[in-house]
């Protein structure tokens, strides 16, 4: 419906950190980020727990204001953190189809989502009767939709059985492969043929 | 502009599923049937009091749904998910007003006209209530979006949402009221500048309250 969506996915996608910083609740997360992806590369987040691997993906989208240092992007944003943002109250298919309609997909697309994520039979299920990790594919199915050139994956294999991360590992490749741009906060190996590593680590 | 019909069809559904348009004309009529048995059943009294009494009940009925209007989408994440396609949230603020107010705005103003049977207001009396609120509940609309944005991310924001919302209020109160008078003329337009104004403030101050929720 919005036009610009329905064009196919540009080729030029990129993301250039220099030197970011972040703050969170008056405490140094961390500084000196920086990085530079063009199309089809991908990037694995790694490090302890509370390092600030999800503010540095809510950064990147927008979310959170950096303290130091430039983000600069081109291309759209897609980010699957732990928040379904699927009404619970709707079948699956019909709390897709929101977000599809906003990104400039359709029905088919949707059809499409479910079926990479072995969901199709679920279609008609509110969202509120899926489990964990029907929720979590659930999730990926709303990013693998969304026509954005970059995806913002904070532990995306979180709760999926090694069937689903097979497909996710598919989605994210093929994803790849047309142009964009994966960047993944997973303490899960996953399947990311030639990507980047970044360790975050605590600053001071 | 499409981003904003989305958002606007997503909470009207939403609104109307959650309570539906019953809730506000069976609370307006609640309040319509039971201020006859506190005050006895004098006619001339009731008329001459009624159409306050059914501005205070159109606040109050504005005032219902407001724990529900910003919080919820804030805690599933479905504000992140706007920010994220750009979508801005004054946008946003904009077009949960409009669904907010016609969630509540016509359907009080299909109720008055029972009520007004109810409280033996005359012809012209629930012409001058229906002007009124057709003028005054985008404000309320506008109020009640404004501070539910401003209170989402506390705990047990309702009662702190009330406190919020009634003084701010009460500038459409009097006008909305007093348009009923004799002298409805001029506090007609009153209420319609400060409606006018609330509409075109409250996205801005909303917007700012949902990127403040943020952090």
């Amino acid at each position: 419906m919005t036009g610009k969506g329905q064009q196919a996915q540009s080729p030029i996608s990129g993301l250039m950190l220099s030197n970011v910083a972040c703050v969170r609740g008056g405490r140094m997360l961390f500084t000196g980020v920086s990085f530079t992806l063009g199309a089809g590369d991908a990037l694995v987040l790694a490090g302890p727990n509370g390092v600030g691997k999800s503010s540095l993906l809510r950064l990147i989208a927008g979310l959170l204001p950096a303290y130091a240092g430039q983000i600069s992007r081109t291309g759209k944003l897609a980010l699957a953190d732990e928040h379904m943002a699927l009404d619970a109250r709707l079948p699956l298919t019909k709390a897709l189809h929101y977000w599809a309609t906003l990104d400039g997909n359709n029905a088919e697309g949707v059809r499409a989502a479910l079926a990479n994520f072995s969901l199709s039979h679920l279609a008609d299920v509110p969202v509120r009767m899926l489990s964990t990790g029907q929720r979590r594919r659930a999730t990926l199915a709303r990013i693998a939709l969304s026509k954005a050139d970059i995806w913002l994956l904070d532990e995306p294999g979180n709760g999926l059985d090694t069937a689903s991360l097979a497909q996710l590992n598919h989605a994210m490749a093929q994803h790849r492969a047309a142009g964009g741009i994966v960047i993944a906060a997973s303490h899960q190996t996953l399947d990311l043929p030639g990507a980047a590593a970044l360790t975050l680590e605590a600053a001071e | 502009m499409s981003a904003f019909f989305q958002i606007l069809r997503r909470d009207l559904r939403l609104s109307l599923s959650a309570g539906g348009l019953g809730l506000p004309i069976a609370f307006f009529l609640l309040v319509a049937t039971l201020y006859p048995f506190a005050v006895g059943p004098d006619g001339a009294l009731l008329a001459r009091t009624g159409g306050g009494v059914l501005w205070v009940a159109a606040l109050l009925a504005a005032l219902l749904p407001i724990d529900r209007l910003i919080a919820p989408d804030a805690e599933h994440g479905v504000l992140d998910q706007y920010a994220v396609r750009g979508v801005g949230e004054e946008l946003v603020a904009a077009a949960k007003i409009t669904a907010h107010w016609l969630s509540f705005g016509p359907p009080l103003m299909l109720a008055a006209i029972p009520a007004a049977a109810l409280l033996r207001l005359d012809g012209p009396t629930l012409a001058a209530v229906e002007l009124g609120l057709l003028a005054g509940t985008p404000g309320l609309a506008a109020l009640g979006v404004m501070v539910a944005s401003l209170t989402a991310g506390l705990r047990r924001s309702g009662a702190l949402a009330g406190l919020l919302m009634l003084p701010l209020a009460v500038p459409l109160i009097i006008f909305g009221a007093g348009s009923i008078g004799d002298f409805g003329g001029g506090a007609l337009r009153f209420l319609a500048a400060s409606s006018l104004f609330l509409v075109a403030v409250a996205p801005f101050a909303a917007g700012a309250g949902i990127r403040a929720l943020r952090d």
